[in-house]
């Protein structure tokens, strides 16, 4: 809820402004529109806005969110935010693809960023921001491997659509390299390289589905737990923060779940981090120097836009050796030694 | 409420216990709800100058503009044609709560109909797919009414069921082929042709505007319900057997018959307001399209005393009140979980007329003694 003790001062501020004029437009404005998850998500949508705060205190902008929520929201919640009153609008994630197309393309002349989501052919004035999430999940499947103690993984989704299954096959694909650098046997639980099936709670907000299905996999012999949708991993992060991690070890994903799940920061053994703060910060800049331009920003374990989170409270107890091997991994994907896509 | 019966019977549009029940409760219930609104903003750190901004910018949301009118409207149409057919069900002594999977069939049924349709000309492909939302939506909810006349299943089990059934026959309806559209792994439908679709109507003056001709059907729907409840034999036969089913029995009437014919009907108008949101707002049925909107029917039945006619105000209110929510976000940062708190006090305040006239007494009409 860090978000929320910004609110009023943020609100007082745009309240003036509005007070004064709506017509007082000299401040470089960015607008965001979240996903169903809201902007307290403790994910991507906070991630996003965070890129948005770091860029308030560096160039002196102005923000402003809109929460979408229901899918209904999305069209709604980008046209009140067209009209001249922001210099760029954000829209956080896959699901707002079809909306943002369809208002970038009806105006032209306003720029739009959007976070998880490219567009093929592009579109002039739409950046897509994505994220080669699967080099920093392979790490992590490789780290779950080496530290689970019962032989088996678990993983669910939100919804099966690429940019949560991303997360899942790198997930994977590191244990299954770890399995065949040490023979060993670990199973992941909850998805299916080859089907592109496996377990989904069908919607990023239900934190009752993230602890029945932690328990589920729990229950069939996992001892840590990837929950790839948003708010309801905090669900999982509850139940493991119950059962304790010797039990139940949870890895987060997008944020580095330690600082921005506070209370249960006990139970990560790391997160598999996406730094849209750094991305959008970059757009923003970007922007106010008149470079905007639409097409694609990639964020890969080389430049830093994605990448596995300290161990915090966990670091005494994985072993240095692995995160010796763990260094070396993150060394072999970045030259290309090691592939994380097959 | 005999007041209310006589004239209802007798076929008066309002009289005065209904102009205080349509209207004079709602204006005072929404004026304890922004009062409250105020204390719980007070109460998490809000400042006063804040609130009032952002109550201006409801205002200025919901009315304030061209844009602001059309996408008060734009919510307020579906949330208007489904408690429509949730008030027809109430005054047949039917509490449905199955809107939300009559949406969602009706809607999922017109991008079917409106993509098989979409290489007619729009005088068949548009009423082609409206009708095929209205006919899926009629039948789904009759299977509940069918239950209940068949077996005695309480239709509010029976429709919380189905409202269920209807979330994951989506999920799996939108990965068919037939369906799903193309090049697309996630769940969602082909695009509706433009053929089927209901046309924006405000597009001349701005391409963003999203009103779109929907209202003529929901006004349309507004008359038909009116004149079916109030001056129809059918419309006598639902609130007789609402007001005393066994009377309705004895003297000669269906019982059976009226409850899936009352259910199909109020299915058919949700199966409209599904149709009115894919045909018209959204082009394509996705996961969760219906948004909530049957249960915020509910809401609007009982805040129109399911009458068409406050149906229609209610709706209207809601609406307004979703769409000045969104400018509260955008001018005073204001949570829109706030809006969410001020729908709900709306909502208790008009359920409990009593505690309104007492809050409010100068506003009505002296009735102390019987």
């Amino acid at each position: 809820m860090g978000i929320m003790r910004q609110k009023p001062l943020l609100a007082l501020a745009v309240g003036l402004l509005a007070l004064f004029g709506a017509t007082t437009s000299e401040a470089f404005t960015a607008c965001q529109v979240t996903d169903t998850g809201g902007i307290d998500d403790n994910s991507f949508n906070q991630t996003a806005w965070k890129g948005v705060l770091d860029a308030q205190e560096a160039f002196g902008i102005e923000g402003r969110f809109l929460e979408s929520q229901a899918e209904t929201d999305y069209d709604a919640n980008i046209n009140s935010l067209i009209g001249g009153a922001c210099d760029v609008i954000f829209t956080i994630g896959f699901l707002l693809g079809d909306a943002t197309e369809k208002a970038a393309r009806a105006n032209p002349d306003q720029p739009f960023s959007i976070v998880d989501f490219a567009y093929d052919p592009e579109i002039p004035n739409v950046l897509g921001q994505v994220y080669a999430t699967d080099e920093a999940a392979f790490l992590a499947g490789y780290l779950a491997a080496g530290m689970t103690e019962t032989k088996i993984l678990g993983t669910f989704g939100g919804i099966n659509i690429p940019p949560v299954t991303i997360f899942m096959d790198g997930f994977v694909r590191g244990a299954n390299h770890w399995n065949a650098e040490k023979g060993d046997t670990v199973t992941v639980l909850g998805w299916d390289l080859e089907s592109r099936e496996g377990l989904f709670t069908n919607n990023f907000d239900n934190l009752d589905d993230g602890r029945a299905f932690a328990q589920n996999l729990y229950d069939e012999g996992a001892d840590i737990v990837l929950p790839v949708a948003g708010p309801v991993g905090l669900g999982s992060a509850t139940l493991a923060d119950e059962l304790g991690t010797e039990k139940l070890k949870i890895i987060g994903v997008d944020a580095d779940l330690f600082f921005t799940d506070s209370e249960r920061q006990h139970v990560y053994l790391t997160s598999i981090m996406k730094r849209m703060d750094s991305t959008v910060a970059q757009v923003i800049e970007k922007t106010m120097k008149g470079e905007f331009a639409g097409g694609l920003l990639v964020g890969t374990l080389e430049n830093g836009g994605v990448g596995i989170a300290p161990f915090h409270d966990m670091d005494s107890i994985v072993p240095d050796d692995l995160k010796a091997e763990l260094q070396a991994l993150q060394a072999g994907i970045i030259d290309g030694r090691i592939s994380v896509s097959d | 409420m005999s007041d209310a019966t006589t004239n209802a019977t007798q076929g008066h549009l309002l009289g005065r216990t209904q102009v205080e029940d349509l209207f004079i409760v709602p204006a005072f219930a929404l004026v304890a709800a922004l009062i409250i609104g105020t204390v719980v903003m007070l109460a998490t750190g809000v400042t006063l100058s804040t609130i009032g901004q952002s109550y201006v910018a409801l205002l200025r949301g919901s009315v304030g503009s061209v844009n602001a009118v059309s996408e008060t409207l734009t919510a307020a149409l579906p949330l208007i044609l489904a408690g429509l057919g949730l008030a027809l069900g109430f005054r047949a002594g039917l509490f449905n709560i199955g809107a939300e999977g009559q949406i969602i069939m009706g809607g999922l049924a017109a991008v079917v109909a409106g993509v098989a349709l979409g290489d007619l000309p729009k005088v068949f492909a548009l009423p082609g797919a409206l009708a095929a939302g209205a006919l899926v939506g009629a039948f789904y909810a009759s299977i509940a009414g069918w239950l209940k006349a068949a077996t005695g299943a309480h239709e509010v089990i029976s429709t919380i069921m189905l409202n269920l059934i209807s979330y994951r026959l989506l999920d799996y309806l939108l990965r068919t082929p037939l369906i799903q559209k193309e090049g697309r792994a996630d769940p969602i439908s082909k695009s509706v042709p433009d053929a089927a679709e209901l046309p924006k109507l405000l597009t001349f003056i701005d391409v963003n505007l999203r009103l779109h001709a929907g209202i003529f059907l929901t006004l349309v729907m507004v008359f038909v319900a009116y004149w079916l409840l109030f001056r129809s034999k059918l419309g006598f036969e639902f609130r007789a057997s609402g007001e005393n089913p066994i009377a309705a029995r004895v003297a000669g009437m269906n019982a059976s018959l009226t409850i899936v014919l009352a259910m199909a009907i109020a299915g058919s108008l949700a199966g409209l307001a599904g149709a009115n949101q894919t045909l018209g707002v959204l082009d394509r049925a996705t996961p969760g399209f219906s948004a909530g909107i049957g249960f915020d029917a509910i809401a609007v039945a009982l805040l129109g005393r399911s009458h068409p006619i406050g149906v229609l105000f209610a709706g209207l209110l809601f609406g307004a009140l979703e769409a000045g929510g969104r400018q509260m976000q955008v001018d005073a940062g204001v949570s829109i979980d706030l809006i969410g708190i001020i729908q709900s006090l709306v909502i208790v305040f008009i359920a409990a007329p009593l505690l309104v006239k007492a809050i409010f007494p100068w506003g009505f009409k002296r009735s102390g003694t019987p």
